[in-house]
């Protein structure tokens, strides 16, 4: 099986500084994978890197998506390509409503897919639909996008809005961050209901907790710009008890 | 591709009203003297009051200095190189659209104006001013019939010259400044609306203006008076055709509302900016002033202004009567080597008065935007009221925005909030519509339109519509 996602020996760095030094994953269609390590190892440049922020510059190594070469693609055509990233602090944008906004979006998806736009009664129906995925109200939609909403307001209109555009693979930054224990139940409910044989997930994580409701098919550590280690759910688990220090020695002694 | 590449490349799409309608014109001499304010007048027909009105007001221009306090920059206007009277020569006495030179018809067609039946449908009277000379204006009969009057200010010399001398420099006196000194002197043509007592306009009233002439300088003069209890929503809209030498534009508007009237006047302005290098494009030195002249009177002013070299304009209210509301809704978009300075200017005199700003400004390219405003509360102005939002938007590096407001407050009951904000369009929120698949383009209209949301819903719903698509039309290849 070809996978979904294939990174081999990605390089990228910004302003000169090299953040990412060689990472190797591959993604399969129906796996969830769980990246975690502890602050600067690299978890949240990999996301931008792979939705193609241009802050950083990549310096070797390649990205397959789908068959396509990622790094050839703008931020854009990524997207339309169907790959998503929830972001760990989502903009404001005032003035534009979380209505028009996402459909704005699925309809530049859509147009890429050769499909017309959605007819305003059927798209008002699946918004409302896939708002109930994580229990938002609807009066969320005429309301600014994420202007004056809550931490948790904020990450469950980041898995609605990925509700909506279907991606083939998401990819969740920190998605927990700033959750309370309901909040994050609810959007890992969410997640998992979008769980599909043939989509994919990346979950990037600091904490264990989010993977007791998201459950990872992988879990890698990254430290230091490198997957040092790669295993099963268990892996969080170790991790949780163990903390990071003893992979950091072990790393450190095979480099 | 770095922004600056970016720029470079489709800065300032092209101008789509670029074109010269090939019409047979009269054309004066360029200059302006004594006689050139007589052959106009006479050319018009006018009454001996209106000459003498007009002379008295060239003989002030005269004295008067251009003003240099705008926070804009310009090579001096030789006011001797400018052709005050230009004319279609075909005589402009039409009973339909059929005797319409076909040449002008397709004009409006390239411009969009819809003169004919869709405009019916519509229910949008269109008075249409062709350089100098009012040439159609439909539903005059229509609206007669209810005793509005929608003509040409010509016209209305004619047929109701008590209304136009009872009204025309009230607001704006012809020695108020040197534009509208100069405005008085060689006025051409403009709109006239009289709503009477207790009549709400059954639909928008619209004006476009329109500048053909190579070097002929535009002067209309706009009048409208709202009567006791009436009501009236009026769009101006404004193209010029793409020209090398800069054009000046000079108008007047002036709005008179009695007691518990309204007037809501709305513009959308699109003269040619000049192209990326700042060369060509309209000098717009208007002067609008409105008087809320009557108790529960309201003037609401609502502009989009995308287009003009330089714009220097501040719609303003006179707030005489006791518990009328002043409203100033502003969007002014400058790109390229684009210049405004505008604002408004509300001044309080009745009891309870209120006011309300609403001001964005944005900026991109290498230009230049200013909001000047001016809150001032007369010692009698017991409990008057004033809230000014001010934004601005910067899109890229190398544009400036400035605000001057300007606070005079003499009664102590007032009560006075300025609230400004400045911010840009961040790299993050063009990356995070970028990644919902929103390419950077249709993520700056989107961010612009909603940044000025607010002004937009004063706008009537079709024409919101066109100003939306205009606004990003403007900023189109403004970001990287």
């Amino acid at each position: 099986m070809t996978p979904l996602l294939q990174i081999t020996n990605l390089h990228a760095s910004i302003e000169d500084r090299e953040i990412l030094k060689g990472i190797d994953l591959s993604v399969n269609a129906g796996e969830v994978h769980a990246i975690m390590g502890p602050n600067g190892s690299g978890k949240s440049t990999l996301a931008s890197v792979l939705a193609g922020r241009e802050d950083y510059t990549v310096t070797e190594g390649s990205v397959l998506f789908n068959g396509k070469e990622l790094m050839e693609l703008s931020p854009e055509e990524r997207s339309r390509e169907g790959l998503f990233l929830a972001f760990q602090y989502p903009v404001e944008i005032p003035g534009v409503s979380t209505a028009n906004f996402v459909k704005t979006a699925v309809n530049e998806s859509r147009k890429h897919r050769g499909q017309e736009p959605l007819e305003p009664a059927a798209f008002l129906s699946l918004m409302r639909e896939r708002m109930a995925l994580v229990e938002m109200d609807p009066s969320f939609l005429q309301r600014s996008l994420n202007e004056g909403f809550s931490g948790g307001e904020k990450k469950r209109n980041e898995i609605f809005q990925m509700a909506m555009l279907d991606p083939v693979l998401a990819v969740l930054d920190e998605t927990d961050s700033g959750l309370d224990i309901d909040a994050l139940r609810i959007v890992a409910s969410g997640v998992n209901a979008l769980r599909r044989a043939d989509n994919a997930t990346i979950v990037i994580t600091h904490y264990q907790r989010l993977l007791d409701h998201i459950v990872p098919d992988f879990v890698h550590v990254l430290w230091n710009g490198r997957i040092v280690k790669s295993g099963d759910k268990s892996l969080a688990l170790e991790l949780e008890q163990r903390g990071y220090d003893w992979l950091k020695q072990e790393s450190a002694v095979e480099a | 591709m770095d922004q600056q590449t970016l720029l470079d490349e489709v800065v300032g799409s092209e101008y789509k009203y670029g074109f010269t309608s090939d019409i047979e014109q009269e054309l004066l001499p360029k200059g302006l003297s004594e006689d050139v304010v007589r052959f106009i007048s006479a050319r018009k027909n006018e009454p001996e009051w209106m000459l003498e009105w007009r002379l008295k007001a060239y003989q002030q221009w005269k004295t008067m200095k251009e003003p240099t306090w705008p926070n804009v920059d310009y090579p001096p206007v030789d006011f001797q190189d400018i052709i005050y009277w230009a004319a279609p020569k075909k005589k402009p006495e039409l009973n339909s659209l059929d005797e319409v030179d076909p040449e002008l018809l397709a004009t409006f067609e390239k411009l969009g104006i819809p003169l004919e039946e869709q405009k019916v449908l519509a229910g949008v009277a269109v008075d249409v001013v062709f350089d100098s000379v009012s040439v159609k204006t439909t539903f005059q009969d229509k609206l007669a019939e209810l005793g509005i009057i929608f003509c040409p200010i010509s016209e209305a010399l004619e047929n109701h010259p008590e209304l136009v001398r009872q009204y025309i420099g009230s607001v704006v006196p012809p020695n108020d400044n040197f534009y509208a000194a100069l405005n008085s002197a060689v006025f051409s043509d403009g709109s006239f609306v009289y709503i009477p007592k207790g009549v709400r306009c059954p639909i928008e009233l619209s004006t476009y203006f329109r500048i053909n002439a190579r070097n002929s300088g535009q002067f209309e003069r706009t009048l409208i008076i709202a009567d006791e209890g009436s009501y009236v929503s009026y769009l101006e809209g404004c193209t010029a055709p793409q020209r090398d030498e800069n054009q000046l534009h000079a108008a007047v508007v002036e709005l008179v509302a009695h007691d518990r009237a309204e007037i809501k006047y709305s513009t959308v302005q699109n003269w040619f900016p000049g192209d990326k290098d700042g060369k060509g494009g309209i000098y717009n030195f208007v002067t609008k002033r409105g008087i809320c002249a009557g108790v529960d009177s309201k003037i609401s002013w609502t502009q989009v202004e995308t287009g003009s070299a330089i714009t220097w304009k501040y719609p303003s209210v006179v707030l005489k009567g006791d518990n009328s509301i002043g409203e100033f809704y502003s969007v002014a978009v400058t790109n390229n080597k684009q210049q405004a300075d505008t604002g408004t200017k509300m001044i309080h005199i009745g009891r309870n008065t209120r006011s309300r700003i609403v001001s964005k400004g944005i900026s991109a390219g290498v230009s230049q935007n200013s909001y000047r405003g001016l809150v001032k509360v007369l010692p009698v102005a017991q409990g008057a009221r004033n809230f000014s939002q001010c934004d601005s938007l910067l899109i890229g590096d190398a544009c400036g925005a400035h605000t001057f407001p300007y606070l005079e407050v003499a009664n102590s009951t007032a009560t006075v909030e300025h609230e400004a904000t400045t911010s840009k369009i961040g790299e993050d929120m063009l990356f995070y519509c970028n990644q919902r698949g929103i390419d950077t383009e249709a993520a700056v209209a989107l961010i612009v339109n909603g940044y000025a949301r607010e002004v937009l819903n004063q706008l009537p719903m079709e024409f919101a519509v066109e100003a939306q698509k205009l606004l990003a039309i403007s900023l189109e290849g403004s970001v990287g």
